[in-house]
């Protein structure tokens, strides 16, 4: 065999492979896609049906017994709102922390990333009882705060690495220049960081959108987030394979659009100062 | 009156007092150098003048007012960064107006203003360039471009040219030498390579650990140093020190009166070499370092002492040969044991250079 044909081989070799795993990880999806589209009788009949005839009955169901338009706006609201309260109060903190480095400023870091080490449901019962007397329960302004907070290290370190990359001396120059502060901000830093800025908002409307533990625990019929709506799904009545995946379809639906126009940002957000 | 006051200025990093309270006044129109070596504090001392960093101590007046606690963007000073810190995101045109458009300067103002100082910096060509697109040196033009554009009422330079290579750097050096003739501005520089503070300064500011060792014209330096220091560290190849101890015939051919554990210091030029075997001292050549328009021979003497004479000449000297040293004795300065200077050479040109 010449090395050529290896060389050929090789390359058939890798793409099956990656189009295996890739099948392997979609194939979950896809079933859950093709399950949305069958009746209840068709998603539990054994063998597995994969010719059948669609119907969009479930979704019809969905919408019709739990209003997915009012938890779709829920999800929406608290994601970009989490995001953007997010985003204003992680920049002004990376931006001290990457340019006007104290002594603890890593102590700082590390103590802001080992909040998220901790199990989320340690912090239930205070953060509940929190909520239950400030008369936040099952509103979107707890989750709002929470998704905020639970988000706001990611954000800091992330902003902080990338203002990391920055030299120090653009923005004195800039202060020479006769810049304020704000003008500090909004014609130098903003501009040289838009990218990380913009997969920093990327990353944390994601998890924030994707976030199902807070969204149970502290809000249900009002505030609930698609998150809520899928688990609806799983009752104590019985579970209704069909319908759970029509919900999950649209649940997951917009954010797999979503993600997929931004998927340029976030790689290059996740990746910042790995590689150079 | 001056034009620029530091009074008492203090910086503390820390525990560490850097800046240890400076005197310094600068006229109008005048080109200071400052100049030590590294850690010395002249770098934190212009960063205290530009505001980047906050004065701890002392007062700071600018043309009559106290500019001690305004920041930065109000002191009306620009600084040519060592790095250039040119704006990646923006044109060089752009680069250069940023302070002016900051300012809200008129758009035909600001074109006309930004048009003259790229014709004299050569850049009218790169003008709608981004700075990664330029070279090194049109960079550096660029942040002086920069500077010039808004007409500042000081310059600073923190360490411009460092960045350069060899011969760029000794190019631009002129053309900053003749951007400050033609503009007359006030001029701050801070470098630790002493012949850019030679050439280019009206007076130069010697720093050692926060505190001023001596203030004065590039000549007066060279020829009147206050001490060992900075007699050390003007001068290259340095000036040679000998202690008392390794040239006792200075003390009794010479005449010279040495203070107890002080020492001689001799510019390489007046220390000559000759073959014969009358000289005061005597020596053996260690290396010799032939530049072309100068000749540099190391030697030592008999005593152990270890000097460097300068001669335009080339030599027929070589490495082991032994020799007669002879020593411009007039010349000779000498400092007590805490290296301040107690008697100061006679220099050339001096009314009372005696002559050989």
């Amino acid at each position: 065999m010449t090395s050529t044909q290896s060389n050929s081989m090789l390359f058939y070799l890798r793409t099956l492979a990656a189009w295996g795993a890739a099948l392997l990880l979609f194939f979950p999806l896809g079933w859950l896609v093709l399950t949305a589209f069958k009746t209840e009788l068709q998603a539990i009949s054994v063998p597995p049906l994969l010719l059948f005839t669609p119907t969009l009955e479930n979704f019809a169901i969905v919408q019709e017994r739990s209003d997915y338009l009012l938890y779709a706006k829920n999800s929406l609201i608290t994601s970009v709102a989490s995001t953007l309260l997010g985003l204003a109060l992680a920049f002004p903190a990376a931006y001290s922390m990457a340019f006007f480095k104290g002594k603890y400023t890593k102590d700082i870091l590390m103590w802001m990333l080992s909040t998220k080490m901790m199990p989320a449901v340690g912090a239930l019962v205070p953060i509940y009882v929190l909520a239950q007397n400030s008369g936040l329960l099952d509103s979107r302004t707890a989750l709002i705060i929470i998704f905020t907070l639970s988000n706001l290290p990611i954000m800091v370190w992330m902003l902080y690495s990338q203002f990391k990359e920055i030299p120090g001396e653009i923005l004195e120059a800039a202060r020479m220049d006769g810049a304020t502060l704000w003008q500090e901000f909004s014609k130098v830093l903003l501009p040289l960081t838009l990218g990380g800025l913009a997969s920093t908002g990327l990353l944390c409307m994601v998890l924030s959108w994707n976030e199902a533990f807070w969204s149970l625990n502290l809000s249900a019929a009002k505030a609930g987030t698609l998150a809520t709506l899928i688990a609806s799904y799983s009752s104590p009545e019985g579970l209704f394979w069909a319908k759970l995946s029509a919900a999950s379809f649209m649940a997951i639906g917009p954010i797999v659009v979503f993600g997929w126009f931004s998927q340029k940002q976030l790689v290059q957000g996740l990746t910042f100062g790995a590689v150079k | 009156m001056a034009y620029l006051k530091l009074e008492r200025i203090e910086k503390i990093f820390g525990e560490t007092r850097v800046i240890k309270g400076i005197d310094l006044e600068i006229q109008q129109g005048e080109f200071v150098v400052f100049v030590g070596p590294s850690g010395c504090g002249k770098t934190t001392l212009l960063r205290l003048i530009a505001g980047l960093e906050h004065i701890d101590g002392g007062s700071l007046q600018l043309d009559g007012r106290d500019i001690t606690h305004l920041p930065s963007s109000k002191r009306d000073l620009a600084m040519v960064f060592q790095s250039y810190a040119l704006y990646p995101h923006m044109s060089v045109f752009e680069n250069m107006s940023f302070a002016l458009k900051l300012a809200k300067v008129d758009t035909a103002v600001i074109k006309e203003k930004v048009d003259r100082a790229a014709k004299i910096l050569n850049l009218t060509q790169y003008l709608e360039r981004t700075p990664k697109e330029l070279s090194g040196g049109q960079r550096q033009r660029v942040a002086i471009g920069r500077a010039i554009v808004r007409a500042p009422k000081v310059f600073l330079f923190d360490e411009p040219l460092s960045n350069l290579d060899a011969a760029l750097r000794g190019q631009t050096r002129i053309e900053i030498a003749k951007l400050h003739r033609d503009l007359g501005a006030t001029t701050i520089y801070v470098t630790h390579d002493q012949v850019e503070a030679m050439t280019l300064a009206d007076r130069v500011v010697v720093l050692r650990d926060g505190v001023i060792e001596q203030v004065g014209t590039p000549l007066a330096l060279y020829d009147r140093p206050a001490n060992q220091f900075v007699a050390q560290f003007i001068g290259t190849p340095q000036m040679n020190i000998v202690s008392a101890k390794q040239m006792p015939a200075l003390q009794t051919t010479a005449g010279l009166t040495l203070p107890e554990g002080g020492f001689v210091g001799l510019r390489p030029e007046n220390v000559t070499l000759h073959p014969a075997d009358q000289g005061l001292l005597q020596g053996k050549v260690d290396l010799i370092e032939a530049l072309g328009a100068e000749t540099l021979i190391y030697v030592t003497t008999t005593q152990g002492a270890q000097l460097v004479s300068r001669q335009n000449e080339r030599t027929a000297l070589r490495v082991g040969d032994t020799v007669d040293v002879h020593i411009d004795t007039d010349a000779a300065h000498v400092f007590d044991a805490n290296g301040r200077i107690t008697r100061t050479g006679k220099t050339p040109f001096h009314p009372h250079k005696a002559t050989t």
